[in-house]
Formats: C-alpha cells, structure tokens, sequence
C-alpha cells in the first residue's frame, strides 16, 4: 500500500522528517506517536502534499506510484485521504456542495459516472448519521461555526464518502469529549476492511483502546525510534517519553 | 483617437442636446443641466471623488447622437422574472421585448398631464448634482425616461422589471436611461435594474440616473445589476430619498468594465427611515470599477446598514468609497459600513476608503475594511479532497460574495445571479502564483 523510504522533508527551514522509513501493508493501522516536535504532524501532511512542507530526500510509493510527484488532488483522486487536525472553516462553500464535487472528483477519476443530486443526498445524510452529525451540518458551511468535536465529525463524515485506500487521522483525537471520539473511532472502524489502510497519528493512547492498532512506531526527531505491537502504546503511556533522551535518541 | 481636450469634451456632449425631440415641459431641467455642466470643473486627478477613476476614455471618443429607431438586438433577456417589464436597446424603447402597458409605469413620452407635474415636481429634485457631476449631464440630455408611481397604501403585484440593453452602433453614442420612483406613504415596490451588453464590444456611454422618493412608511426592494462588458463606459447613479419610516432595501452588483462608476446617494429626510444596502463588485481583466456611496442622516432614529464585497481579478481596479454623514441633528443614528475586498491576482488594486463625518454625539457608527487574498490554507484543504485548483479557487471565491447573494428576497434575481456567477468564476478565474 504506502513505502515510505529516507523521507527527510523541512518546514520554514527545519529539518523535520530525517530518513524515516516506514512500510504499510494493505488493511493494516498504524500508530504514529511520539513527543510533540518529533515531525508526527509534518509526516501526513508532506504524504497529503500541503505547500509549505518541502521533501528534500527519499521517496513514496503509494500503490507501486510516486505519490510525491503528484499533484495535491491527484493523490486525493489516487485514495489518499488526510483527516486535519485543525479543520478549516470556509464560510459561504456549503458543506453540501463541497463534499458533491470532492465525491465527483474521485468518482470521475475512478471512470463512473456523477452521482445526481438525489443520489448523493442519499449517501450524504446516510454518512452524516453514521457519525451522529444532524443533516442540517450538511446545508451550513464547510466547518463554519462547528465545534470542535463536530469538525472532525465531519472528518470522518468526509473520509467515508470518498472511500480511501489510505486514511491518515492527524490528531483527530485531540478535543474530543469521551463521547465523540467512539463516534468517530466507530465510524473509522466500520471503514476498516481487510484492503483499507490507516495511519493513526495521536499523542495520547486512548484513542488506541477504540482504534485498535497492528503496529506502533514511536517517532522521535524525525525518525522512527522504535516500533512494536499494540501493547508498545501502554508502554509508552506509563513510561512517557523521557527514555528517548536516555537511550540517545 | 486622441483625447479631446475637457472643455471641448464638455461642449461636444452638450451638443447632443439640438438634435433631441423633447417635450416642453423638460425644458427647465434641460436648461439647469445645461448650464452645471458647461460651467462645472472638469474631474481630474486632483478631484476628491475622481481621484483614482481617470475619465480620460471618455474622452477617446466622439459621440453622436443616438438615431432613434430600435438597433437590432438577439432577443434574449437574460434575467427572466414574472414582472412588469419594459426593455430599452440604446435607449430606445422595445415594445415587443416589453410587456404590456401597466398604469403605474409609465414613459414620460407617454405621461399625461397629472403625471407630467409628477414628474415636473420630483424629477432632478431627488438627485443632487453636488457629488454627483453626471447627474447634470443626465438633466441635460433628459427626454425621455420611466415613471414608476405607487399610490398610497398601494403595493403592486408584480416586481417592476427595466432592462437597458447595450448594443455596439457604428458610431458611439451617449445613452442616458433616466427612471423616476413615486412611492406615496406606505407603497410598496419591488424593482429591478438591469444593464446588460450583447457582446464585449461596445462604443456608447451609459449615463443612467435613477431618482427614488420614498414617503412615509413607503418601502422598496431596488435590485441594479450591471452586467454590461469590457468596452462600455458606464457612469451611473441612484438617489434615494427617505421619509418618515420609509425603507430602502437595495442590492447592486456590477461586473467591470474600461470605465465604470457607480454612485448611490441615500438621503434620510425624515426620522425612523432605514436603509440596507448591498453590494458586489467583481472587475477582472484590465476593467476598472468605482463605487461610490454616500448617505446623509439628516434626521434622527435613522439606520444604515451598508456591505460591501468585490472579488478583483487578473489586472483589474477596484475602488470603494463608504461616506455616511450624520448631521447634528441627527442623534440616535445607527450606522453601519462594512467593505472586504478579495484580490485573486498579484497585479489585481483596490483603493478602498470609509469616511464616517459625525456631527451629532449620541450615534453608534462602525466601519470596517478589509483586504484579503485567498486563502491558501482552504484551497489546499478543498484539494486535498480531490478538487482542482481552479475548482477550489472559484469556490472560495463564490463563497466570499456567497452570503449577500443569499440575502437577495426576490428568488429570479437570486437564481440568476447564482447560476451567473458561478459560470464566470468557473470560466474566468485565472490561476496565479499569490504569496502564502
């Protein structure tokens, strides 16, 4: 599904990301974790290609395709999917409207055809109460006065319609009450299905008691630190991350 | 051509005024635009209200008078909406375009003599000439023009629908499309204005006035839609005055043009009169657009709502300016004015400029201008969900001008404009580097 190989990519001038090397298998999830500053953000940001974030070495390979050389709705198209940390209001976009030319555009890409507005309604208030959003979310603007919790709601809402093959959630649960995050790790998990894969960024192990993860990678300046099984997150919630200054890191 | 010289400019375009069949009782209006506009200051870059809208393209091209007999035009209104509609091609009138005669709206070729002292008696009285030069001009050249008279108490039951239909002539010409609103207390209205061109290429000079009188409690919906091209040069105006309790609500869009100015006076004559207006300006290419508005409070327990927002496009000019005069007598004013301009390319300009004059002590004024460009951390969220760049620019830019289209009443005005824009801002949106 996802090579990551040597990746080294800058923001502003730093070197965030050096050599990291990571490799994802089809229905597999991964957790990123790690200190903040480690580069857990910048890593699914350069895979999704947001300006700014600058690759200066290695390379991606998405389903065998240099995912760096395409444009930032080609890989949308392709199948990657990025859940934001800080979703962004656009005010005056209806939520309606943009989610029907994002679906268009995967489905164009994939050779079928345009829903028709019925269709898609369907589809749409169906996805909207899969993540308990109510459908009046849908006719307000792109994230425009969400809360927080309803922001990445519709996150997920967004990841369902589009059927990625790879969903990275930076961040998604941070802000969110006990309540939101089993709807949204619900809603993730009914999407995982033996082909999907995930990339789980979190800081805090919590969210890993709902997303079960097959791997943990710690990242820590840049570069994978350490990885191992689901119970490497417990670890590292008791522990802290403190041990990576001791053993050098 | 050459630009002629101001003063020859100035007697050029008067001369139109011999070869005009115009009935008697215009006359004194005629002469009193006559005389302004002959011995008025030419504009230039050191007149206030001119200062970054040069008329020097005017001034390019000699004009004739218009021949009078209907230019061949392809028939196509853009805007279709059940009203009372009347339709002008280079001023001439186009009964067959038009529907049929409504006793509320009236020509003034038409009027009787009840309705020829109407118009004898508001006619240039509504407009100032003070800030508004081309106003005089507009006296000048009046020969024929609309009433539009609601009795008292009365509400018409279809909105009144006035197109102005520019088409390229062989030689340029001066159209001065004049309309006159008589609304009695407690009328009611719902009008439309529409300017529209055939093609792109275009060689007359638009000079529209529009006078509105509001009585007491009266209250009018006036939509103005200037969607005429490129080559046109249009200079307009709108002068509303309000009494008692009367209410304006107007909504005005304009896409540019080589030269395209636009004023709206408000006067609030009376106390309780309210007034909310909107406004869209989206020149592109290398079109300039100026809008100029000015509200005078003369009155106390007034209210103005004024919003403002222009997408400036490729290498195109902007200009706004907000003027909202409380006079000392007018305590208890309520004034609001709010302009955000959108520049989608790095060479697009905007001279944007609030001017609050305030004479009285007990009023709540704000203002508000801002300038941004697009936002580059929307665009890479709307494509990272698969939407092409032009597709997440056009959109952005549709959803910065989105909510004042959702504010207009009149659902045909609405539905047009939507499906207008959205075609423009597909089509013409250029993708150009702007800096993060």
């Amino acid at each position: 599904m996802l090579d990551i190989r040597n990746l080294s990519a800058r923001v502003e001038g730093n070197d965030i990301l050096r050599q990291l090397t990571l490799s994802i298998r089809p229905g597999e999830v991964h957790a990123i974790m790690g200190p903040n500053g480690a580069g857990k953000s910048t890593l699914g940001n350069v895979l999704a290609g947001r300006p700014g974030y600058e690759v200066t070495g290695g390379e991606v390979l998405f389903q065998g395709k240099d995912l760096l050389a395409m444009e930032i709705e080609e890989r949308a198209r392709e199948g990657v999917f990025l859940a934001f940390q800080y979703p962004v209001e656009i005010p005056g976009v209806s939520n309606m409207e943009f989610l029907k030319a994002a679906v268009d555009a995967r489905r164009r890409h994939r050779g079928e055809s345009e829903l028709s507005s019925f269709d898609f309604m369907k589809l749409a208030r169906d996805a909207a109460k899969r993540v308990s959003l109510d459908q009046a979310f849908l006719k307000r603007g792109v994230n425009e006065g969400f809360s927080g919790g309803e922001k990445k709601r519709n996150e997920i809402m967004q990841m369902m319609l589009l059927e990625p093959s790879l969903c990275i959630l930076d961040e998604t649960d941070s802000g969110l009450d006990i309540d939101a995050l089993q709807v949204v790790a619900a809603g993730v998990n009914a999407m995982r299905d033996g082909q999907r894969s995930f990339i789980v960024v979190t800081h805090y192990q919590r969210l890993l008691d709902y997303i079960v993860p097959d791997h943990v990678h710690v990242l820590a300046v840049g570069r994978i630190a350490r990885s191992g099984g689901k119970e490497l997150a417990l670890e590292l919630e008791a522990k802290g991350y403190s041990w990576l200054e001791d053993e050098g890191v | 051509m050459n630009e002629l010289p101001e003063a020859a400019f100035q007697q050029q375009v008067l001369q139109l005024a011999q070869g005009q069949d115009v009935p008697d009782w215009l006359n004194s209006l005629r002469l009193a635009g006559a005389r302004e506009w002959r011995e008025a200051a030419w504009p230039g870059r050191r007149t206030e209200l001119w200062k970054y809208t040069p008329l020097a393209a005017l001034r390019k091209r000699q004009f004739q008078q218009a021949c009078g007999t209907l230019p061949v035009w392809p028939r196509d209104l853009p805007l279709q909406v059940d009203a009372i509609r009347l339709v002008f091609v280079n001023g001439v009138f186009d009964a067959a375009a038009s529907s049929p005669a409504h006793a509320a709206v009236v020509r003034f070729s038409a009027a009787d003599a009840q309705q020829q002292a109407l118009i004898a008696r508001h006619l240039g009285h509504v407009a100032t000439t003070t800030r508004h030069l081309f106003a005089s001009l507009s006296n000048a050249l009046v020969a024929d023009g609309v009433l539009v008279h609601v009795a008292k108490d009365q509400a018409l039951d279809k909105p009144v629908h006035i197109v102005h239909v520019a088409v390229p002539q062989a030689e340029p010409v001066v159209v001065s499309p004049r309309v006159l609103v008589v609304m009695e207390s407690h009328a009611q209205l719902e009008l439309i204005e529409q300017f529209v061109s055939d093609s792109q290429v275009q060689n007359s000079f638009v000079n529209s006035l529009t006078e509105i009188h509001c009585g007491a409690g009266a209250q009018l919906r006036h939509y103005r839609v200037n969607l005429e091209q490129e080559q046109l040069l249009h200079v307009g105006g709108v002068h509303v005055d309000l009494w008692r309790d009367a209410h304006y609500r107007g909504f005005t869009l304009a896409e540019g043009s080589v030269l395209k100015r636009i004023d709206y006076q408000i006067n609030h004559q009376a106390a309780g009169a309210s007034a909310v207006l909107d406004g869209i300006y989206l020149p592109r290419n290398q079109q300039l657009l100026d809008y100029h508005t000015n509200v005078e409070h003369k009155a106390p327990h007034c209210t103005t709502r004024e919003t403002f927002r222009g997408i400036v496009a490729d290498e195109a000019r902007a200009v706004f300016n907000g003027r909202i005069h409380i006079h000392p007598q007018a305590q208890k004013t309520l004034a609001e004015l709010n302009n955000r301009t959108l520049l989608t390319s790095d060479r697009a300009e905007i001279d944007t400029k609030p001017e609050l004059e305030i004479y009285a002590d007990d009023v709540k004024c704000a203002h508000g201008a801002t300038v941004s460009q697009l936002d580059t951390t929307a665009q890479f969220y709307l494509r990272s969900r698969g939407l092409s760049e032009t597709q997440a620019r056009s959109m952005l830019s549709f959803g910065f001008i989105n909510e004042l289209l959702q504010g207009i009443e009149q659902p045909a005005v609405r539905e047009h404009l939507h499906a207008h824009l959205q075609r423009l801002f597909a089509e013409s949106l250029p993708v150009t580097v702007t800096a993060p």
